[in-house]
């Protein structure tokens, strides 16, 4: 079959010949261009049991793939690429490889959900997307994305002290990821910020920075959150060790 | 479900739960919200000993230690300050709240969770129905009501021209907010009308905002620059082509992403644009006749005295 719509079709999938001879038949020129024909074999039975093992993620066996979390996603209005119904669609078939294509995007949602808000079948798509990211980085198939580094630095200081202090966040998170504090839009905005600010509040700011908010009795919570944790993710461990094995 | 669509009525006194980020960058919503109760002759009794609500990372961990820490909030206000409303400011802090009064009346595994870690703490255990989370916007609503705010208003609004922006977490999703969308008077989760009711009845013209529930990447507002700044820049952009002096804010996280990236719009893209920040609160406020410096509007990163000059409201 000659292909019209040439554009919808990846560039590695097509055949072209410059003079092409069938059955006796000259198909040369615009006739002679085909879809490579290809079978897929390289099925993850697991991949859905894998991706709902991490958190957010537990819910997306419910997906009818009707497209409305696609329709109203905010960045997907940025980038046409972003397709949260698609990935949806591959990780269910287990089509691990063709998912991997889009991979360096899928961490950019940005929570609003709009997705979950709409979506009749309570899949949490939202929290797919996390639990996909969360997917890639723990099969090593990306490096954390800088929206988990900022999310390990918010947990960690919740979990140390049940309070968060934004300044540290910013510091920490800034050191983390490589990036210089010097940005010339943020020293703008601090000084724009320090203009306003009475001194007193100042001084209170000053201070948060040496003596850290806290919440008083923390310990049996920390600990509590801990255990939590950790018995959340032996089990994903579990899941993913076993799958690797069989 | 009735019971849990119903507003407690007696609001005069209720639990404050300011959350991490009015201690931080949303100070001058804090201070405002804080002067408003007094004028308003409104108890706000802050939640002692509150921890975070983990915002918008802690439940990309994991989604039960978000709500532990949700519960652990709503608990203390129950059990320790015996007070049934808790109000929150801050989008974040409400959705969270909210998110985990649903979990916990719909989900066994998520009350399972808790029940235990409340043991191993030795909190009581948080039941379904126990507080009733509510927004600021709520709370002025309610407990003063558009009529009695005419009454209040010392100097109007009028000639300032508002965009009221809700952001993400104040309606969605929908499932969690069972009052919302319940007809006459309740708030809608499409169309959110709460601070446009609010700032009308302080004179204020507000514009025809089709972005009032669009996102301003504030999630990723550090991890994603240059996202954010571009759905920032399409809120800025929108609100001044509806021909807003304006954009009114409720949520601290909404609020400081604007004007970061407002600023940063300007110094990277190089596009400026002219629309303040403030926080309804300040606004109301100012109506109310509390002094720029008590509703903090020189803390705001936003510099909007000029306009407010201009306006002749200070």
């Amino acid at each position: 079959m000659p292909i019209h719509e040439e554009s919808l079709i990846r560039p590695e999938n097509l055949r072209k010949h410059d003079e092409l001879n069938i059955d006796d038949v000259d198909v040369s020129g615009h006739w002679s261009t085909f879809i490579e024909s290809r079978a897929v074999s390289d099925y993850n039975e697991q991949l859905e049991q894998e991706v709902a093992a991490f958190p957010g993620g537990a819910f997306i066996h419910r997906c009818w793939q009707c497209g409305a979390c696609t329709n109203s996603c905010t960045v997907n209005a940025i980038n046409p690429d972003f397709n949260p119904r698609y990935w949806i669609y591959l990780v269910r078939l287990g089509m691990e490889q063709e998912l991997l294509r889009d991979k360096d995007i899928i961490w950019q949602c940005v929570s609003c959900h709009k997705c979950t808000h709409v979506c009749p079948r309570d899949v949490e798509p939202e929290g797919v997307m996390k639990a996909l990211s969360h997917w890639l980085e723990a099969k090593g198939h990306t490096p954390k994305s800088q929206s988990q580094h900022f999310d390990e630095e918010f947990y960690q200081q919740v979990l140390e002290t049940g309070k968060i202090e934004e300044g540290r966040i910013v510091r920490n998170f800034f050191n983390r990821t490589g990036q210089p504090l010097q940005q010339p839009w943020l020293i703008r905005m601090v000084k724009n910020m320090i203009r306003g600010l009475p001194i007193l509040l100042l001084t209170r700011m000053g201070l948060a920075t040496l003596f850290r908010p806290k919440t008083k009795d923390w310990s049996k919570s920390k600990a509590s959150i801990e255990e939590l944790i950790e018995m959340k993710e032996s089990a994903r461990k579990q899941i993913l060790e076993g799958n690797k094995s069989s | 479900m009735s019971d849990s669509t119903h507003l407690r009525d007696d609001l005069d006194t209720v639990a404050y739960y300011p959350g991490c980020a009015l201690e931080g960058s949303g100070h001058a919503y804090n201070r405002s919200t804080k002067r408003l109760a007094r004028k308003l002759g409104l108890k706000l009794v802050e939640i002692d000993n509150w921890n975070c609500c983990g915002a918008m990372e802690v439940k990309n961990i994991d989604p039960d230690i978000q709500n532990y820490l949700s519960v652990r909030n709503m608990s203390i206000a129950k059990h320790k300050m015996g007070l049934d409303v808790v109000m929150a400011p801050c989008n974040g802090c409400y959705h969270n709240l909210k998110k985990a009064e649903h979990d916990v009346t719909h989900r066994e595994d998520t009350r399972e969770t808790l029940k235990k870690m409340a043991e191993k703490t030795g909190q009581p255990e948080y039941k379904s129905g126990d507080v009733e989370t509510i927004h600021a916007l709520d709370w002025i609503k309610h407990a003063i009501g558009e009529k009695n705010i005419t009454g209040k208003v010392k100097k109007s609004l009028a000639g300032l021209k508002i965009a009221n922006y809700y952001g993400c977490m104040y309606t969605r999703p929908r499932h969690i907010f069972p009052e919302k969308d319940q007809g006459e008077g309740s708030e809608s989760t499409s169309k959110p009308h709460f601070m446009d009711d609010l700032l009308r009845a302080a004179g204020a013209e507000i514009v025809d905002f089709p972005l009032k529930t669009a996102c301003c990447g504030g999630a990723h507002t550090l991890s994603d620059c240059d996202t954010s700044t571009q759905l920032v820049l399409n809120i800025l952009q929108a609100a001044e082509a509806c021909g807003a002096d304006v954009i009114a804010t409720e949520c601290p996280t909404c609020h400081s992403g604007l004007e970061m990236h407002q600023v940063r719009a300007q110094e990277t893209l190089n596009i400026k644009t002219q629309p303040v920040m403030l926080y309804f609160t300040q606004l109301l406020g100012l109506a109310f006749g509390i002094s720029p410096r008590q509703l903090g509007i020189h803390e705001n990163i936003s510099q909007s005295m000029g306009l407010l000059r201009q306006k002749g409201l200070v």
